[in-house]
């Protein structure tokens, strides 16, 4: 009952967040000069119908009635309609979704097993060769920039060795592998380095001692004991990840020419497309947030302490 | 007696942190950490060398030797040349310029923000702290580039669009630093012996809480300035940031990925400028958090 309690408590929390990040965008995409109007129409340009258009399309209201029938439509998954390719944007965004979903997936993926791999063992070797070298590639992956990561891979693997697919997703699986690794190995950097810093913390703590006492070797004392608690940080940082994969994504999939919403992005900003590229930001927030949210119920259901202090 | 009174002072001083002065701190630092006192060198010396770019180089960074085109590297052009023959290092060295221009000028006027905002939330509490931290965590609940990016859409491309977007992007997690640690300031004695005397909530935050916050702030700064470089290179490349004929390092990678496979060096060159000086940033920026905040926490 209180962890129920405690999880409608943060997701009411939020509510104000959520209205927030959509009146911010909302907001941004309307103090543009120019007029959206003859960006849509192009030459068929007169003073007539532009004013009926502007009054079909709401635009001729105060901005805040604008927002609340903004608003209204998210509600009802009703996201208006994309300037350039004149569908509604949540069919595109559904369109280009699963594949941002699955390049996300695989680098996190890449992200979370070789970030926690390289922190165990970089924690469990503190100080030896394998700890320097795994810290050195991890603090690599957080400084090189994602283009660098994706295009090196993109020259050497797909252009000499020819083993992945240039670009685009016509081969499945193999499209995915150099996009996901040039993604996740940046968020793999911040993973490893978190996993190493709290395990060498909770390594310290008298029930590891009491544990090795009792005749646990180093691998089962790190394995049964001190990991489960050395990744309650972790996953909230797993979850942050979140977003900066997102973010990431609008690179890699640009790189890679994957169809996902990055580019949906990118395209409707070369459109001047307000409505999809609102509809594309929004939608990507929300998913942070409920990422976010879902981080939230998962480290107050792991740690005792604060499902009780919620 | 004296020299007991002497090692208990000192006890209590080091539990205050306050047994050294800024300078002492660093200068411990670059005793004790080699790696943040050569990133630092480096990044002086790509500084000196952006400014000093013209004396350093023959070539011209605008114009172009079209008979050189797409040149590998070579003693003449140690980078090679680009699409339209102007040397890659010429081109890197002007490009520093706008590149470390958009590393500190957003992260410094993000600092402004964040102290002013944050302090004033800490400090005043209640509904203004309420409202000014909702809105942080708005800011905050976006993915940065795609943020940066509608931004950018909003007032077009250029440097001085950069500088206000990234700066825009960036106050809210300053202000959750500054709020926190203005906030335990605030119940501290000597805050409370300044009130007692008189002194006006203005002061007490310039003169008393701003200076105590001024060791987070440096490792802040320190550690803001290389996603601020990442986050304009990522503008740049993907064509809504820096604009022709303005060159940043993200702009020249841009223009370099149409000739990725016959000549690799135009968007390596800059990429690896960009990695470099990244690394060195966290590398110093690391090394002064362990000296001068060793509470500050990295994910």
């Amino acid at each position: 009952m209180s962890t129920l309690k405690s999880i409608g408590k943060r997701i009411l929390g939020s509510l104000p967040v959520l209205v927030g990040v959509i009146l911010v965008i909302f907001l941004m995409l309307r103090i543009l000069p120019g007029n959206a109007i003859v960006t849509m129409m192009g030459e068929h340009v007169n003073e007539a119908n532009i004013a009926r258009m502007t009054a079909e399309l709401g635009l001729d209201q105060p901005w805040y009635v604008q927002f609340w029938v903004y608003l209204k439509g998210l509600f009802t998954g009703d996201m208006g309609t994309s300037l350039k390719y004149h569908k509604p944007v949540s069919d595109l965004i559904a369109t280009y979704f699963p594949t941002t979903v699955r390049l996300a997936a695989y680098a996190a993926v890449v992200a979370w097993v070789v970030g926690i791999f390289c922190g165990v063992i970089s924690a469990v070797r503190k100080d030896k060769l394998v700890d320097r070298l795994f810290m050195g590639f991890s603090l690599l992956g957080v400084s090189v920039p994602v283009f660098m990561t994706a295009m090196v891979l993109q020259y050497f693997f797909a252009y000499q060795l020819k083993w992945f697919p240039l670009q685009g997703t016509t081969q499945g699986f193999l499209s995915y592998v150099l996009p996901a690794i040039a993604l996740g190995w940046n968020s793999a950097g911040s993973v490893a380095r978190l996993t190493r810093s709290t395990l060498l913390e909770v390594m310290q703590s008298d029930y590891i001692d009491t544990a090795r006492a009792k005749g646990r070797g180093v691998a089962g004392s790190v394995l049964f004991h001190a990991l489960r608690n050395a990744m309650i940080p972790v996953i909230t940082v797993m979850a942050m990840q979140i977003s900066s994969l997102l973010s990431g994504a609008v690179i890699t999939e640009t790189i890679f020419s994957l169809p996902g919403i990055g580019r949906l992005c990118i395209d409707a900003i070369s459109g001047r497309d307000v409505p999809l590229l609102q509809g594309s930001v929004i939608f990507t927030t929300l998913l942070v947030i409920g990422g976010n949210l879902v981080a939230d119920c998962l480290y107050a259901a792991l740690d005792p302490r604060i499902r009780k202090e919620a | 007696m004296k020299k007991e009174a002497q090692i208990l002072s000192e006890a209590l001083a080091s539990q205050l942190g306050e047994s050294e002065t800024l300078w002492a701190q660093l200068r411990r630092m670059a005793k004790q950490n080699k790696l943040a006192v050569a990133s630092a060198v480096l990044l002086i010396l790509l500084l000196l060398a952006a400014v000093f770019a013209p004396v350093l180089t023959p070539y011209d960074a605008v114009t172009g030797d079209t008979a050189n085109r797409l040149q590998s590297p070579s003693a003449a052009h140690w980078l090679g040349t680009d699409e339209m023959g102007r040397d890659v290092l010429t081109r890197l060295l002007y490009g520093a310029r706008i590149s470390l221009a958009v590393g500190v000028i957003p992260t410094l006027v993000s600092l402004a923000l964040g102290v002013a905002l944050g302090m004033t939330a800490g400090f005043l509490g209640g509904k203004i702290d309420y409202i000014i931290m909702r809105f942080a965590d708005v800011m905050l609940a976006f993915p940065s580039l795609l943020l940066a990016m509608v931004i950018m859409y909003t007032l077009g491309g250029g440097v001085v669009n950069i500088f206000l977007a990234l700066a825009l992007v960036g106050w809210a997690s300053v202000a959750r630093v500054v709020r926190s640690e203005t906030i335990s300031l605030k119940e501290s004695e000597y805050v409370e012996a300044a009130r007692s005397m008189g002194v006006s909530s203005w002061n007490i935050m310039l003169r008393h809480i701003l200076p105590n916050c001024l060791p987070s702030l440096i490792v802040l700064f320190t550690l803001n300035i290389p996603s601020a470089i990442l986050s304009e290179s990522s503008l740049s490349f993907l064509g809504i940031g820096v604009q022709l004929p303005n060159s940043s390092w993200g702009l020249m990678v841009n223009m370099g990925r149409q000739f990725l496979y016959d000549a690799p060096w135009i968007s390596l060159a800059p990429s690896v400028a960009i990695m470099l000086v990244v690394l060195s940033c966290n590398f110093l920026g690391d090394g002064l958090r362990d000296v001068l905040d060793p509470h500050l926490k990295r994910g």
